[in-house]
């Protein structure tokens, strides 16, 4: 399988504490990588490092064979190809559903008005919500929120997805609802990172599941391995905690 | 001191007077709204040179009195020019709106700087992570939430601005005072005119505020963020 993402020695520091400290990571494409682990491990930022939404401070991170860490690399193009999926949703609350999942293809003239409706129309009743089509944000469900803003990214055709605590914001009866679209998706073979604390849907969507404690990659493997028989300390003292 | 006396004889007068008081208000509320709008972006550039200059003009407007403005706009100007240009000329509406402008300017990039601030980080981040540039996330998506979150406070430099006209009637612009000073120094009404003038700027201001409810309903839509 080819490599899609690949992280060599990352290393970032936010005013002198360092929170990345060496990671490794390889994502190939089609694969559902799971990163878990308590909270301040800099599993977020690790995340964030992938689409440059935070410098790395040393390291180089590679996508498609592109170096994304250089000075020079071409960012907008780069994130075209990678969705984001934030906490806090981050729909743009001045603008409906529609014009939240066209605004970007359009305006980076990847689709005309007419193509991004059509698209539009067609994610909406892929994770159900065709008849917010015409709603603002504020107007909808934490859950729906997050399936809107799941839409706007797919908009854009992306190959990798990226996710940061996508349910952690909701109300628990909503976290099915999300947690259901985004098996979908990995079913349909889309290349996905997703920091999450559902084990449950660590356990069934992963391909892979990586453990970070401190800044580190503690321990990574398949579902079963990691959390039927964790080697290390650490893995087992954080999965004791919330399994 | 005799209402429909000081009605009768100076309604013309005053009226003429709360035209030019309009006007003036609504050219440098305009022109105002737009140095504020253009100062603002200024301020948050990367540049350092572009910063320093907005501040400077922030600094030197907020740390005068506007009077003092419209003296050196109006009188000190043309003087310096007049080195130049022996037959310089500046009409006190000209230096008028030229003041009320670039004093307004000055606080409204304050507000639009407050609201661009305001706008939650995480709607750049998506923008950003969707591809948008830097400056299309500001049109498309940083800008018309920032504008609707200074609306309220914008209105209320609008008001500052119609009623900062009157400080003008000291270069000679025939404003409404201007011309209320006019009459009452012929007829002794001091009660009923300035009563009266009291009156114009409370419709004039009144209509503002019915206007800027109608802008702010229409924006209500937006509102609202979209955090947990």
């Amino acid at each position: 399988m080819k490599a899609k993402i690949i992280a060599r020695n990352v290393r970032k520091s936010f005013a002198g504490t360092e929170v990345l400290m060496g990671i490794d990571l390889t994502v190939h494409e089609g694969e559902v990588v799971c990163i878990i682990g308590p909270s301040g491990s800099g599993k977020s930022t690790l995340l964030r490092c992938l689409n440059r939404l935070e410098d790395v401070t040393s390291g180089e991170i590679i996508i498609d064979d592109h170096s994304i860490t250089q000075e020079k690399a071409n960012l907008n193009k780069m994130r075209e190809n990678i969705g984001m999926v934030f906490q806090s949703f981050n729909l743009f609350s001045h603008l409906t559903v529609r014009k939240n999942i066209t605004l970007a293809p359009v305006d980076l003239k990847k689709l005309t008005r007419e193509e991004a409706e059509i698209k539009a129309v067609h994610l909406l009743e892929r994770v159900g919500l065709l008849d917010k089509i015409d709603a603002y944000p504020h107007e909808l469900s934490g859950g729906q929120k997050q399936r809107v803003a799941i839409a706007r990214s797919l908009a854009m055709s992306p190959d990798v997805m990226l996710f940061d605590e996508p349910t952690s914001a909701l109300d628990p009866e909503m976290i099915g609802e999300v947690l259901q679209v985004m098996k979908q998706l990995a079913s349909e073979g889309m290349t996905m990172v997703v920091v999450t604390h559902e084990m449950g849907f660590a356990k069934d969507v992963a391909d892979r599941v990586i453990f970070m404690s401190d800044g580190q990659i503690v321990e990574e493997g398949t579902p079963q391995e990691l959390f039927t028989h964790p080697r290390e300390q650490r893995t087992q003292e954080f999965l004791r905690c919330v399994l | 001191m005799n209402f429909s006396r000081t009605l009768q004889e100076s309604g013309l007068l005053l009226l003429q007077g709360l035209q030019v008081t309009v006007i003036v208000s609504i050219v440098s509320i305009i022109f105002g709204t737009i140095i504020g709008f253009f100062t603002s972006l200024l301020s948050i550039s990367k540049s350092r040179i572009l910063r320093f200059i907005s501040g400077v003009y922030i600094w030197v407007i907020r740390g005068t009195p506007m009077i003092v403005q419209a003296f050196i706009v109006y009188f000190g100007v043309p003087q310096v020019m007049q080195l130049m240009d022996p037959g310089f000329r500046i009409s006190a509406d000209v230096a008028g709106v030229i003041t009320l402008s670039l004093n307004a300017g000055a606080y409204i990039s304050e507000i639009f700087r407050g609201g661009i601030n305001a706008v939650d980080k995480g709607q750049i981040e998506a923008a950003r992570s969707l591809g948008l540039s830097a400056s299309r996330t500001m049109l498309k998506v940083v800008l018309p939430q920032a504008i609707k979150i200074s609306i309220p406070s914008m209105v209320n430099q609008f008001i500052i601005a119609v009623k900062d006209t009157s400080i003008l009637s000291v270069i000679g612009l025939a404003d409404l005072v201007n011309k209320a000073k006019v009459y009452v120094g012929k007829s002794y009404q001091f009660f009923a005119t300035y009563i009266l003038v009291a009156v114009y700027y409370l419709v004039v201001i009144s209509i503002l505020m019915a206007i800027s409810k109608r802008v702010e309903k229409k924006f209500q839509y937006e509102g609202k963020d979209n955090r947990p």
